[in-house]
């Protein structure tokens, strides 16, 4: 079986984390090769092709491919698409908005976020948010799937895998990029940080989530934020965890103020150790959290940060 | 212009859903079904734009079982123009897969000629997050997924979404497909009068035969099951206590 992996870029760079991690799972289904396409993608397509069980990078330098505009890439995997039996991306906003499209032009269903391959055509999906579980098997002559990067180990580095440079003409004459809005931050990048800490609506306000960033610099985490914080206005979107947000999977996860709606964890139960800080010791984070402390977090946070400080 | 809205009969979000011990699916009998949210918000963006003078005519279309005409009339009670419901099952549990629902969806827009199409992002019970994706595909129309905020300026449409590092602004021609993220608006509550009105608006129902499309099913759902459980752990009486575990035993600091 032959695979076709689209690395995730942002712009010139290669989401790294995302891809190793997709690749672990396309390496189930056969040999990989990773098509890395953007307006210049040399060194990404170079840290793909480190990646082991790598067998070839595609790359493909085109303007049109630079802002990950669903139409033209769409057409570009499809054009590539005979010499394969799977097309895979990982379950991101990137790849996501362009497999579907891709799918439907080969007259075949998309398999979003799976969590499990059981065989070439047959596949485990959270439903529901995570509520449920499901098993799926394709009759489609191409598998067009993306992954939950959060069920995957990364792929390592230590490869050397060929890279052909190939050209694409695509003409992409109905949309265009404008612009990126994107908070430039120093912290890990939450789908892929070691340890996240997130807070919730019993934080109260914008100024107070202070505490929870100055927590995660302390541990070295990602920030993220239940869904009832980001309508409060306390945190942006792009720090949700959740069913409508981010699904997370580190090996630590702080959760601050959080009561822990069915939709928030849906976004971090598999994450390896869950820690719950509440004042409500009737708060159903609890009943997921390794370890719990009923309190005020504004008194144990603070008391957690000045612990850290200690042992460091 | 004219902004077509397919909505989809769903498990209200707020129904704790149960798996069947047989492995056969999800349990539906009395339970609380509601439009799926992402699609209640893109309603009430089609009827904005038409307030504002942007559209003329919104129509909302749902294909499923015969009960999705509950949320069709809801379309309808906040503002949606008609309605029009593809009969495509008779079996609740039956999902039509979004490869399906993109083709009929596809018949209903060469037939309406909207100038856009506004839809959720995704369903919130098989939560696949393809069908705009496709219809746009099928179309050849351009697609600005995951949309939190949307402006129109006469045949060119101006879209921010929500990617995963921020948001992303693009603008694309229209006819086009726009799917919407949860904070493009707060959808309204419908208002007495217009639920009775609702009632007099224009209603239409066909099949999938009608429009000549086939939609049987690609997957073949094996089983469903429980996801696996997380025990609750332990309490701990300080912070001290909690920096020694998470140290000492859990080794992850």
């Amino acid at each position: 079986m032959a695979v076709l992996l689209l690395a995730e870029l942002n712009g010139s760079e290669l989401a790294l984390d995302l891809t190793a991690k997709t690749l672990t799972a396309a390496k189930e289904l056969g040999e990989v090769t990773v098509l890395c396409a953007s307006e210049s993608c040399t060194e990404a397509a170079e840290q793909a092709s480190r990646l082991e069980g790598v067998s070839r990078v595609i790359k493909i330098e085109n303007p049109t491919f630079g802002n990950g505009l669903a139409e033209p890439l769409a057409d570009l995997i499809v054009s590539l698409s005979e010499d394969y039996d799977h097309l895979v991306g990982p379950a991101s906003t990137y790849a996501q908005n362009i497999l579907p499209r891709a799918a439907a032009l080969l007259d075949c269903m998309m398999i979003s976020d799976i969590s499990g391959i059981i065989s070439e055509d047959t596949f485990e999906r959270p439903i529901y948010a995570g509520n449920a579980i499901q098993i799926v098997k394709s009759s489609d002559s191409k598998k067009v799937i993306t992954v939950r990067t959060a069920a995957y180990q990364a792929a390592e580095e230590g490869n050397s895998a060929p890279i052909d440079e190939m050209s694409h003409d695509i003409a992409n004459n109905t949309s265009e990029w404008v612009e990126d809005r994107v908070a430039s931050s120093d912290r890990p990048e939450l789908t892929s940080a070691g340890i996240v800490v997130s807070g919730g609506r019993g934080v109260g306000s914008v100024e107070d989530f202070e505490l929870i960033s100055k927590l995660a610099d302390k541990l070295g985490a990602a920030v993220g934020a239940s869904r009832a914080a980001v309508d409060s206005g306390y945190a942006p979107n792009d720090w949700q965890v959740g069913q409508t947000g981010k699904v997370v999977a580190p090996n630590l996860y702080v959760a601050v103020g959080i009561s822990g709606a069915i939709q928030h964890l849906a976004g971090m139960k598999d994450s390896k150790i869950i820690v719950a800080i509440n004042k409500d010791e009737d708060a159903p984070i609890f009943q997921v959290a390794d370890y719990g402390v009923v309190a005020d977090l504004f008194q144990a946070v603070p008391e957690l940060i000045k612990k850290l400080d200690e042992i460091q | 212009m004219k902004v077509l809205v397919p909505v989809k009969r769903v498990i209200d979000y707020n129904v704790k859903v149960r798996v069947q011990t047989d492995g056969s699916g999800v349990d539906l009998a009395n339970v609380k079904m509601s439009m799926n949210p992402f699609d209640e918000i893109a309603v009430e963006e089609a009827i904005r734009l038409r307030e504002a003078g942007k559209a003329e005519e919104v129509i909302a279309v749902s294909i499923g079982v015969p009960k999705a005409q509950q949320i069709l009339r809801a379309a309808l009670a906040v503002g949606a123009d008609r309605a029009i419901l593809i009969h495509a099952a008779d079996d609740p549990h039956v999902d039509i897969e979004p490869l399906a629902v993109a083709k009929l969806l596809k018949a209903v827009v060469d037939e309406e000629q909207p100038g856009l199409v506004l839809m959720g992002k995704q369903a919130i019970d098989n939560d696949m997050n393809a069908t705009g994706q496709m219809l746009a595909a099928l179309l050849g129309y351009p697609q600005a997924t995951f949309s939190s905020e949307l402006n129109v300026e006469g045949n060119e449409a101006i879209a921010v979404r929500e990617v995963d590092g921020g948001l992303q602004v693009i603008k694309m021609q229209l006819p086009g497909i726009v799917t919407v993220d949860l904070r493009m608006n707060e959808p309204r509550y419908p208002s007495l009068p217009s639920i009775q009105k609702a009632k007099r608006k224009p209603f239409e129902t066909r099949t999938p035969e009608d429009y000549g499309v086939d939609i049987s099913n690609r997957l073949e759902i094996i089983k469903t099951v429980e996801p696996p459980t997380r025990k609750a752990g332990e309490i701990l009486p300080t912070v001290g206590d909690l920096v020694d575990k998470l140290q000492n035993e859990a080794e992850v600091i």
